[in-house]
């Protein structure tokens, strides 16, 4: 019995992990499906999403899912201006070359979150929530305003892609660069489009992930890993399969620490990636990689 | 004054030419066809036109203007739509979705135009919602087609809209290209059904290793002995 | 400072660029050489570092050891443990495209720090590893030399005997396989070469020169922890080496081991003499973003590093085309 009950515990945190890693991976995805790369910095954007979005409370008091919106808008400029400054510039050459970029420019707005925050590790609010419970399951209230969240941003992304002209567009230019280009979608248009959504997508990651623990400056690069593994395992370049991914992952993860040091999450992430790249590299939902 | 007309261009991918003068002109609501064998750089001379590759010498004139080297995006805003050769939809957006992205530049409303291509593609119409990836061959040509009508085009550039279709499909095909001829627009096609092709053709060019070799109205080059040996299939 | 704190300050600062300079080689065997993303140098490194250190160090009672073997046992076993890893990596990725690679490495490379801070037994964990000899100490006392001076002599050997090898290696028609893999595969497929199997073995014999660096690293400090793995060590600074130096060539993975270090270790002098006391916490993160900045720079203005790649003079495929070219 008790197993069960710790099953159905992890679970629950298993989804709450799930959501943030899938607004993780469906920027990945994304970013993938029309630059064709594998975005490095990504994880750290989410880290500059959520100190950003900190940095809004602290200056005006406001409620804490403040952070929410304030974050988006700090990493989707982060991200335009990263996008400007450098990987416009080396687009044209192979994109393997932007991933390294990305790579560097991951340590690059590190550094700056330490630069700017210094090392120490913040929390939105302060003291420990109580969580609600159901018989012997406990459910933080937080972990609901996460889910909710989570799932309001998907939706709305969802919208966002199948209701506009420019997430149709941005969904033709991942289906077929070359097609878009003779049919006339302006491509550098819907990039910089793709660069606001990740930004935000990746502050929407960081800053719930801020809320379900702390805020360090490796919170990003740390759940990178995870992020690639549920992009990977729902068809990178599928925006829709990285739903799927990230709550496998994130379930996997979760269940995991019923067996394993919790320090080993990132590595069972890796491990479900592994296997899924030898059993079936084009994910679930068969992605462009 | 020409629709288009392509004069002696010269270019490749990069490496050797693989045009070496090649020239074809459409004038208005015209169906021009262009045969000849595989590798000839048929669909390569379609995508010079469209600002696809460079072309080093020679020139493409659309309505008496200059427009060699033109970008993509530049042909589309002036009137010229084009269909490649192979994956010309987009597969998961929906038929309607391809339509619709086909007027991406145009602001306004679209449900005019989507009635016009409708009106040429009734089966579109009953499968606006499905995928265009899960479609039949002969439907994603649909599409792709619809999707180059969608900006109410002056010269529509097909690069073998009848690959892989069963005769009856190919005589559909053929059939709604004379529809489209119809509404006033100049067809450039290419075409590996050369017989067909140039028996609904007004004038037709044969390419061979990147240069003109003949060029007569349709029925005059289904005639002449030499084509129809070398380049018809006896 | 004085002259002996000098020379101790140049002693160190050429073992480093001597252990940097054979993972830029190792490196370029894998990126340079054929294209393969290998973002987790920092796991390579890793293993050859503690496989050397396990096999050599005496007991503890701490973690596994007390095998005592020689240094030089440490060095085989860190390149074979290091070689095998790569095996295991390449075969995985050998099919998919490099950015698949470039995830699988870094997963790779991460696992392995985790399992390196969490293991104690076999690593003492983030306590870190102690006790490590530098080489032949006994020989160079005799000699009149400090072990810090013949540690250096030891990575410089070993970078010489490096750089003959993979230099020959790429003049070699297997090199100019690679080459040719990595700029025309179709070509190079149709010319009956198995791809996947070359791929593979540049990426072990990569692996196996990393493995070493590793290990001379591991002999020189003395000490390990996990900390010493973390990706801007391990992996970014031999990066931005390679790229600054010029991907393909050699001599550009050495140059750019001597510039970028120089880069890296003179702008902690510097920053410390320049930035007010109150800054002195941020000199770490600056230095990153400064390296950051510069490889950004470099991608753009000068992508083929300092010294460009040049093609040995015969081309293995695509000659009848070339000829064809000329006519
Ligand atoms: N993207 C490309 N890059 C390099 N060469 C190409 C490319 N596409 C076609 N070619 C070459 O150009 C020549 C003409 O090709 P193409 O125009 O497609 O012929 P066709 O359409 O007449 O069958 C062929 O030799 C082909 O190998
Ligand atoms: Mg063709």
């Amino acid at each position: 019995m008790d197993l069960l009950i710790d099953l159905i515990q992890l679970s629950i945190y298993g989804i709450v992990l799930g959501s943030i890693l899938t607004l993780g991976a469906i920027g990945v995805s994304m970013i993938f499906g029309i630059l064709r790369f594998a975005h490095f910095a990504h994880g750290d954007l989410m880290t500059i999403g959520a100190y950003v979005g900190l940095s809004f409370l602290v200056f005006t008091g406001a409620p804490v899912w403040w952070a929410l919106p304030a974050g988006m808008v700090g990493a989707a400029l982060t991200a335009l201006l990263v996008d400007q400054a450098v990987y416009k510039h080396i687009r044209r050459t192979q994109p393997v070359i932007l991933l390294i970029s990305s790579f560097g420019m991951a340590l690059v707005l590190r550094s700056v979150v330490q630069l700017v925050w210094g090392p120490n590790v913040y929390s939105y609010t302060g003291g420990i929530q109580r969580p609600w419970w159901f018989g012997d399951i406990a459910i933080v209230p937080n972990h609901v305003w996460i889910l909710l969240a989570a799932v309001l941003i998907v939706a709305a992304l969802h919208l966002f892609l199948t209701r506009t002209r420019m997430g149709k567009a941005m969904r033709a230019m991942s289906d077929n660069m070359d097609l878009a280009l003779v049919t006339g979608i302006p491509a550098e248009r819907v990039i910089l489009i793709t660069w606001i959504l990740g930004g935000m997508l990746a502050a929407g990651a960081g800053v719930l992930l801020g809320m379900d623990s702390r805020l360090t400056p490796t919170m990003g690069w740390n759940i990178l890993l995870p992020v690639f593994a549920a992009a990977i395992l729902g068809g990178i370049g599928r925006p829709y399969g990285a739903i799927a991914g990230g709550m496998i992952i994130g379930l996997a993860m979760e269940i995991s620490t019923l067996y394993l040091e919790p320090s080993y999450k990132p590595a069972v992430a890796f491990v479900i990636m592994v296997a899924v790249l030898i059993v079936r590299p084009q994910g679930i939902f068969k992605g462009t990689l | 004054m020409s629709l288009l007309l392509v004069a002696d261009i010269y270019g490749g991918y990069g490496g050797a030419d693989i045009l070496k003068g090649a020239s074809v002109r459409v004038e208005r609501d015209e169906i021009v066809v262009i045969v000849g064998p595989n590798g000839a750089g048929k669909s390569t001379v379609m995508k010079a036109v469209f600002g696809l590759l460079r072309i080093r010498k020679g020139q493409v004139r659309y309505k008496d203007e200059d427009i060699t080297n033109a970008r993509p995006e530049q042909m589309v805003k002036r009137g010229v739509a084009y269909v490649p050769q192979e994956k010309n939809v987009f597969p998961s957006l929906t038929v309607q979705e391809n339509l619709e992205m086909g007027a991406f530049l145009l602001s306004g409303d679209l449900r005019p135009r989507l009635e016009k291509v409708y009106a040429v593609f009734p089966k579109l119409r009953d499968r606006r919602r499905q995928q265009a990836g899960l479609m039949s061959g002969g439907e994603r040509q649909m599409v792709a087609m619809g999707r180059a009508l969608m900006i109410d085009p002056e010269l529509l550039m097909l690069d073998e809209p009848t690959a892989g279709l069963s005769p009856l499909l190919i005589d559909e095909t053929f059939g709604r290209i004379r529809e489209i001829q119809a509404l006033g627009i100049g067809v450039l096609m290419v075409e590996q059904n050369a017989k067909q092709a140039l028996a609904i053709a007004d004038r037709g060019y044969v390419l061979a290793t990147g240069a003109n070799r003949h060029e007569d109205t349709g029925p005059n080059l289904l005639a002449n002995r030499e084509v129809a040996e070398m380049f018809l299939g006896g | 400072m004085e002259l002996s704190g000098i020379a101790a300050y140049l002693v160190s600062f050429f073992t480093f660029v001597g252990i940097y300079a054979i993972l830029a080689l190792g490196l370029n065997m894998q990126w340079g050489f054929t294209g393969q993303f290998n973002i987790g140098v920092a796991g390579f490194f890793a293993v050859g570092a503690y496989t050397s250190a396990i096999l050599t160090v005496p007991e503890s009672p701490w973690h596994v050891g007390g095998f005592g073997h020689p240094f030089l046992v440490g060095i085989a076993g860190a390149m074979v443990a290091s070689a095998l890893l790569g095996l295991l990596i390449g075969w995985i990725t050998a099919r998919l495209r490099t950015d698949y690679l470039a995830i699988a490495t870094i997963g790779i490379a991460e696992t392995l720090r985790l399992i390196i801070a969490n293991e104690s037994w076999l690593t003492n964990g983030v306590r870190g590893m102690s006790g490590i000899d530098r080489p032949f100490a006994g020989v160079f006392q005799t000699l009149g030399l400090t072990s810090a001076m013949g540690t250096l002599i030891v990575v410089t050997t070993f970078l010489v005997a490096v750089y003959f090898l993979v230099e020959r290696a790429r003049q070699s028609p297997w090199g100019r396989v690679l080459r040719a893999i990595r700029e025309n595969e179709p070509a190079a497929e149709a010319a009956g070469k198995d791809i996947g199997r070359f791929r593979l073995q540049a990426f072990v014999a990569g692996s196996a020169i990393m493995g070493l660096g590793g290990a001379l690293y591991a002999h020189y400090f003395g000490f390990l922890s996990p900390e010493a793995f973390m990706p801007l060590y391990g992996t970014f600074l031999v990066w931005v080496m390679l790229i600054a130096g010029g991907s393909g060539n050699n001599k550009g993975a050495l140059l750019g081991a001597v510039v970028i270090w120089s880069i890296w270790s003179g702008s902690e002098f510097f920053m410390s003499a320049a930035l007010p006391d109150a800054w002195s916490g941020q000199s770490g993160p600056l230095r990153v973003i400064l390296i950051g900045v510069l490889l950004q720079v470099i991608l753009i203005s000068r992508p083929q590093g300092l010294l460009p790649e040049r093609a040995p003079k015969t081309v293995p495929f695509g000659k009848v085309a070339n000829r064809k070219e000329r006519a």
